[in-house]
């Protein structure tokens, strides 16, 4: 445990902003621990995004006009993918109860979780995605834009499912009952991302598809760790 | 008039029962009502022909899938607000009758897209949205279904419910967002026919005759939820007639 | 009649809707009303169970 953590003993409630640097700072140093499951997880989202075209003829047309929703659909199940891992390690083996008992705020403990996992999973997609648009056809403005609603967009995608991770926490099932709970929410998401890419490339602006996209990331991030943190202690009773 | 009263399952149980049956009678003569002005009195259409009379059973459905929602997902709030068992009982006995009501009004609505626009799916946005509706049920019917604790089962279902709730009107926005710039030369796909007055009428009936349908099966369900829960309990030997 | 099935050569989309939504309802009414009675014979055997033989008057025991 860090120094602030063992101060903030004498105090009873803990401070928001330390709480969140502690468990972003603890998530990512486990996180980089196990590098193979994050590059697992990336290959899985390459590997998803260069069937789709195999699947259909190469025509540069249809890839082109395909090429957004299929990149941002395979950020959303690598997004699912790798939910899980947001509380299941620590509710096996009672880190969580003790998260849920500390003195920080549980919703900022579970803000720093989640800014973690979109650091590990959300990140790597949205960066990556621009290199796999060429095999869409994209050209340079689709590209970025579709970069830049990604880096917008998957905050938006953790924040969401870790509601759902919270709700389905040990439970059999688990994997497939989340992705019911969490894909409807995340159609808006999609639609906008999806569509911001699709405006630039028929030569108009992406100004109002991203200004949405972080409309929803603005209420997401004040909204979806208050929830997280109401079903964590849910799950822990 | 102490509401909190009817806050016990064993006070409200036999309250439902006289609402229930009351509705069930309600909803026959209504639906009896609407049906003979959906199919006697409304005349026929001048573009959509007799096709057009699915309106009567398509506009029900879809405006009690999403009320019936709403009213999920209030008693869900109350359930996670007050900690009451009861209220998350109702949002336990709506959920399956919402499910049902939202697959009917798409089951209609294809039924009507076919003749009058041409195909059976179009993605138009109240469609999808309602469509994204019935996941929205069947999510919570299946995580209370993987959930064994009931008082967890409870509060989980009450708080996806009550994210669902916020998140449909940003998920119908947003779908009516893409169907416009995607509309292309395709016909809208709101039109529906010029109302004749009768054609209103009966489609309130039905819509009325649809919420007394609604309330008599959900509360019936409750009854029977009351009764799985509290097994035991002695005020539930009145209601499986065991003598005292 | 068969003007009135007919639905003005609609029929199958007509029908088709009205017996779902018939089936549907028909089906949901009988599920519930099944599930009652399970509960109800449930709740008969876990009272039957939990509580104690009622107590008789015996006005000799008062004796």
């Amino acid at each position: 445990m860090t120094t602030a953590a063992l101060a903030s003993v004498d105090e009873p409630t803990g401070d928001a902003w330390a709480g969140f640097t502690w468990a972003l700072r603890r998530d990512l140093r486990i996180a980089v621990r196990s590098k193979a499951e994050l590059g697992v997880q990336l290959l899985f989202y390459v590997i998803v995004v260069t069937l789709f075209p195999l699947s259909t003829a190469p025509d540069r047309a249809l890839l082109a006009t395909l090429g957004p929703g299929v990149l941002w659909v395979a950020a959303l199940l690598a997004s699912l993918l790798s939910l899980p891992r947001l509380f299941a390690a620590d509710f096996a083996d009672g880190t969580l109860e003790q998260l849920a008992l500390s003195p920080y705020p549980l919703p900022a403990l579970v803000s720093g979780k989640i800014t973690a996992h979109w650091v590990t999973t959300g990140l790597p997609v949205a960066l990556l995605a621009p290199l796999l648009g060429l095999q869409y056809a994209l050209d340079d403005p689709a590209r970025y834009t579709l970069a830049a609603a990604l880096l917008v967009g998957t905050p938006v995608l953790s924040l969401l499912g870790a509601v759902g991770a919270a709700l389905t926490l040990g439970l059999r099932g688990g994997g497939s009952l989340l992705a019911l709970l969490v894909l409807p929410l995340y159609v808006p998401v999609l639609i906008f991302g999806a569509g911001a890419v699709d405006a630039v490339r028929g030569g108009l602006s992406a100004a109002p598809h991203l200004a949405l996209i972080g409309a929803c990331l603005l209420v997401a991030a004040v909204a979806a760790p208050l929830a997280a943190a109401t079903s964590v202690r849910i799950a822990l009773e | 008039m102490n509401w909190f009263k009817y806050a016990s399952p064993a006070s409200f149980y036999p309250l439902a029962g006289r609402i229930a049956h009351v509705c069930a009678w309600l909803a026959a003569i209504l639906t009896a009502v609407g049906l003979y002005l959906a199919f006697v009195v409304a005349p026929t259409d001048a573009t959509q022909g007799e096709s057009y009379r699915i309106i009567f059973i398509h506009v029900p459905t879809a405006w009690m899938a999403m009320f019936i929602y709403l009213v999920m997902a209030l008693w869900s709030a109350l359930a996670l607000g007050f900690n009451t068992r009861l209220s998350a009982m109702m949002a336990q006995a709506l959920a399956p009758t919402g499910a049902l009501m939202a697959f009917l009004a798409l089951w209609t609505g294809a039924f009507w897209g076919r003749p009058a626009w041409g195909t059976y799916w179009a993605w138009d946005a109240r469609m999808t949205s309602t469509l994204i509706l019935l996941f929205l049920y069947l999510g919570v019917m299946a995580l209370r279904q993987a959930i064994t604790d009931v008082r967890r089962a409870d509060r989980a279902c009450a708080v996806l419910s009550l994210v669902g709730a916020i998140n449909v009107p940003i998920i119908y926005f947003s779908v009516r967002w893409w169907n416009t710039l995607h509309q292309g030369a395709t016909v809208s796909l709101t039109s529906a026919p010029k109302m004749a007055a009768t054609m209103l009428a009966g489609m309130l009936v039905m819509a009325l005759a649809a919420w007394a349908y609604a309330i008599a099966v959900a509360l019936t369900r409750a009854r029977a939820i009351m009764l799985e829960r509290e097994a035991g309990a002695a005020w539930t030997r009145l209601a499986a007639g065991v003598a005292l | 009649m068969t003007q009135f099935l007919a639905m003005g050569g609609y029929a199958w989309y007509v029908w088709m809707s009205y017996g779902a939504v018939a089936l549907v309802v028909a089906a949901e009414i009988v599920a519930v009303r099944a599930r009652m009675r399970r509960a109800r014979a449930n709740a008969r055997v876990a009272t039957a169970a939990a509580a104690p033989p009622a107590p008789r008057f015996d006005p000799a025991r008062s004796l």
